[in-house]
């Protein structure tokens, strides 16, 4: 349960502000299902560079949910906001608020937030270690050497992001020695390694080729069912087959339509949307 | 001249333009080959003479016992055991120093005024002349701080000069590993000291080694910083026996032969001798690290 | 499942961000390279301050132990700018480090004189003209060349080149300026030619293909376009070089020459600032007024050592700007 210990914000942009057109208002739906993260008004910059522009979103609990949007319209980056993962740049600033577990993780200790919230990158980019050692870095992290007990933790994961029966027998071997598709999926398991709730993937697949992909996305919607999953994607097909809640991001970082994917993919509110998903542009 | 003969003519004029460019291309191009030989020839040069003059004084007498009468006879091993003490030891000392000021400058450090301050000051540190570091060496280690003269003054000295190098080398080991492997460390959860500690510095070590291998190889050859801070020539015992006792090294040994003693000429098969030592120990370190550092480069499987 | 929150293995001790101690821990190493300056500044202009007022010293006192103004003597800052360097006289001390500024210059340019050349034509030679597996070799032999240390220089100076300079230049003795520009110019053959070489390469290939497709031979396009747009670069690479050869210490004490008299003849003997200073040193006594002459000595070499590497420095972020600029 998400509980709400303050008065409620403004629900909707229309609320906030009677200027804004109805189109925006849509911006927020109610689901059946409770939101396990809330977007407030997000603005993000890079130095003077406006790349998010007042984005509110909730995330629903379980199942996937996409970002999607033409190039450079700041899907990486809102992703990256959910973990804090903007900080390593610097000259980056998100204001707004972003609710989880009832605090605002903008504000919140980000170590801690990132063994909630974990992340899976565009390139495979498992360590220089062994397939072991990459999978128990998680753990270890936080002060769990002990084999005996590493191991189990290990094998669940590697089950979990369906690599281990391939590498039951190598686990000592480098990370390197597998393919581009199984690396992924080491890296898919090295964050499961420490449970998140919830699992931020992003364009997963853009490095991969479609059989490698293929496998990716089945994983994606069989962990869909224990947490929650975001995806940044710009392969429509792939949102589609995917998701089951998806948000559109258009040029500027303006969040322009967000609902359940069937609803949006076949009736758009926003007709820009409805371009972009017709392949107009992006 | 009719249209087409003047057109005729023009081709003609550049073909031949062409031509002559051709040939005083083709002449430029041989004297810039002549003078790039210059360098190889002096490297080929240096080397052959060092080898054939320094290698017939080498034998295991050589290398393994003190100067005997006045230096003429004996061997050189207490200088050798001396350089490597010295040099092992300014390693020591600057290391912790250079590789902190490396991690520092490549995984911490916020853009402002501090960070282009300490930049400035690696940068001035690499231009002082080593003789420079030798008088802030006799000011500060052998007088203020009454080291005296010293195997220990020496040690500082050359860390302290030691310093830019090491600095260098290893902020490049450092920047080299990936940047993806910090982001996927940090995304789970690990605190920016811990990835450092587990992702980044692993990956690094062998560019690290590297640079402490140059840093001594070039360490190790230096002369005017231990001058006055550390060395004498013809001791009563040569053989390094203190932290704050004086030291005999190869290069200053050479010095001492050529310049101190009074028997310039009837020690020149120890001169040789010693400069053979000096430049195997060098030219090996070196090549050490040059290859090395190719390998790692090749090998990187990210 | 899904209520119970994620299976958390119950052993996880969830770290917690401690405050930046790892970060002020580094800054503090990191100091250590300004408090290695500022020590290096401190003493050697502490040590040389004396000659800022008046010094005074007693000429019959010379050779026991004398902090400066207990006694008197016309000696004075100006005197470091006279033309004699006499020590250790008797009657009256001479501290003038004019011959010593006189000679480093000398050989300071003569040794660029002939190294720029030289390195210039190895870094174009290597880097647009010769085979590819040839720029390897290259670096390999510069680094070989820079690895040398400065005594074995200074030996072969002393055994090979000075009684080939005596033979073939007509003079008295081959220990002299001239031999010392030679060795210098090996020495700083490595840093020119491979700067030189950074220097050339940075020229975006766009100016090469420009060129050529207007129909400019090669060393056309070398000579008329790639040498002007690196000359930033190229002249950085110069004074870098010139800064090596100023701050020389080794080689030139054995093969200079070493006579303390002013001389313009790059053929007679001459001792150079760091040689002045090195073999000074060993006679000095602690704190006379000679020490503190050696260390005006250091603070003039510091002063145009670091001058040339804030030049080749300015250069270099000339050449920098300049690509910046051109390539947006």
């Amino acid at each position: 349960m998400v509980a709400r210990t303050e008065p409620r914000e403004p629900q909707t942009a229309k609320e906030r502000d009677p200027q804004v057109d109805a189109t925006r208002a849509s911006v927020k739906r109610t689901f059946h299902g409770e939101t396990i993260i809330d977007v407030w008004n997000l603005d993000f910059f890079y130095g003077k560079n406006q790349v998010l522009q007042d984005v509110s979103l909730g995330i629903p609990k379980d199942g996937v949910t996409a970002i999607m949007g033409p190039s450079g319209c700041g899907k990486s980056t809102l992703l990256r906001t959910l973990n804090r993962m903007y900080e390593v740049v610097p000259g980056a600033k998100a204001t707004g608020r972003i609710v989880f577990e009832g605090e605002d993780l903008l504000k919140t200790d980000p170590v801690v937030l990132r063994h909630k919230i974990g992340m899976v990158f565009q390139r495979p980019n498992p360590f220089p270690k062994s397939i072991f050692d990459n999978v128990a870095y998680g753990p270890r992290i936080h002060g769990l050497r002990n084999r005996r007990k590493l191991a189990p933790i290990v094998e669940d994961a590697l089950q979990r992001a369906a690599l281990w029966d391939e590498v039951k027998d190598r686990l000592k071997d480098s990370a390197f020695s597998l393919s581009g598709g199984q690396q992924q999926r080491l890296c898919i398991a090295r964050a499961l390694a420490v449970s998140p709730k919830i699992l931020l993937m992003d364009e997963p697949c853009s490095a991969l080729d479609p059989k490698a992909s293929d496998r990716i996305e089945h994983t994606a919607r069989e962990l869909a069912e224990e947490l929650t999953v975001i995806i940044v994607t710009h392969n429509l097909q792939q949102a589609g087959r995917v998701s089951d809640s998806v948000a559109v991001l258009l040029a500027g970082g303006e969040l322009a339509e967000f609902g359940p994917t069937k609803s949006v993919f076949e009736a758009p509110e926003d007709e820009r949307v409805a371009d972009y998903l017709q392949g107009r542009f992006g | 001249m009719t249209k087409e003969q003047r057109e005729i003519q023009k081709e003609r004029d550049l073909i031949e333009g062409r031509k002559k460019r051709s040939v005083s291309q083709w002449a430029a191009f041989t004297l810039l080959g002549i003078g790039s030989l210059f360098g190889f020839f002096f490297l080929a040069f240096i080397l052959y003479w060092v080898i054939s003059q320094g290698a017939s004084a080498i034998n295991w007498e050589f290398l393994t016992t003190a100067p005997r009468n006045l230096a003429r006879e004996g061997g050189i091993a207490p200088m050798i055991l001396g350089s490597v003490y010295m040099t092992g030891g300014a390693l020591l000392v600057a290391m912790p120093f250079a590789l902190g000021s490396a991690i520092w400058l490549s995984e911490y450090a916020w853009k402002g005024w501090w960070l282009r301050a300490i930049r400035v000051g690696v940068n001035t540190l690499a231009g002082v002349p080593s003789i420079v570091f030798g008088l802030v060496g006799l000011g500060l280690f052998v007088v203020a701080l009454g080291f005296g003269v010293s195997l220990l003054s020496g040690m500082c000295t050359l860390a302290m000069l030691s310093l830019p190098i090491l600095i260098r080398a290893s902020e490049e080991a450092l920047r080299a590993v990936p940047r993806s492997f910090r982001e996927g460390a940090l995304a789970l959860g690990a605190t920016r000291w811990y990835m450092i500690r587990t992702v980044v510095l692993p990956t690094a070590i062998p560019g690290i080694l590297t640079g402490s291998v140059l840093g001594m190889a070039r360490a190790i050859g230096e002369t005017a910083p231990i001058m006055f801070t550390a060395t004498a020539f013809m001791m009563t015992n040569p053989w390094p026996h203190s932290l704050f006792e004086k030291v005999g090294t190869l290069p200053y040994h050479l010095y001492g032969l050529i310049k101190i003693s009074q028997h310039y000429n009837e020690t020149r098969h120890i001169q040789y001798g010693t400069v053979f030592v000096l430049m195997v120990v060098v030219t090996l370190l070196n090549l050490t690290a040059i290859i090395w550092r190719s390998r790692v480069r090749r090998k990187k499987a990210w | 499942m899904a209520d119970e929150g994620v299976r958390v293995h119950p052993e996880l001790k969830i770290r917690k961000k401690n405050r930046n101690v790892d970060r002020y821990v580094f800054f503090v190493l990191a100091l250590v390279s300004l408090v290695a300056l500022g020590i290096i500044l401190y003493f050697i202009f502490a040590q040389a301050a004396p000659f800022v007022g008046k010094l005074k010293i007693v000429p019959e006192e010379l050779g026991t132990i004398q902090k400066w103004g207990e006694n008197y003597a016309p000696t004075t800052f100006w005197d470091l700018f006279s033309s004699r360097w006499s020590p250790a006289s008797y009657k009256h001390q001479f501290f003038g480090m004019i011959p010593m500024i006189v000679a480093t210059a000398l050989i300071t340019f003569a040794a660029i004189g002939m190294a720029v050349p030289f390195g210039l034509s190895a870094a174009i030679f290597v880097g647009e003209v010769g085979p590819r597996w040839l720029k390897d070799i290259f670096k390999t032999v510069l680094e070989l060349l820079a690895a040398v240390p400065s005594i074995v220089y200074g030996f072969f100076g002393l055994i090979v080149i000075a009684p080939w300079v005596r033979e073939n230049f007509n003079v008295i003795s081959g220990q002299n300026g001239f031999t010392a520009a030679l060795i210098l110019s090996i020495m700083a053959l490595p840093t020119i030619a491979s700067l030189a070489e950074d220097a050339l390469h940075a020229v975006p290939n766009t100016y090469r293909e420009a060129s050529l497709a207007l129909g400019a031979t090669k060393w056309q396009t070398i000579w008329r376009t790639l040498i002007p747009s690196a000359s930033s670069g190229i002249i950085g690479a110069a004074i870098l070089g010139m800064g090596r050869a100023v701050g020389e210490t080794m080689a030139v004490l054995l093969v200079a020459g070493n006579s303390a008299f002013l001389s313009w003849n790059l053929f007679d003997s001459i001792r150079p600032l760091t040689a002045g200073i090195a073999l000074d040193m060993a006679e000095s006594v602690h704190y006379s007024a000679h020490y503190h002459a050696l260390f005006a000595l250091g603070a003039m070499l510091l002063l145009i050592a670091l001058t040339m590497n804030w030049l080749a420095e300015w250069f270099h972020v000339r050449l920098l700007r300049r690509q910046g600029v051109r390539e947006g």
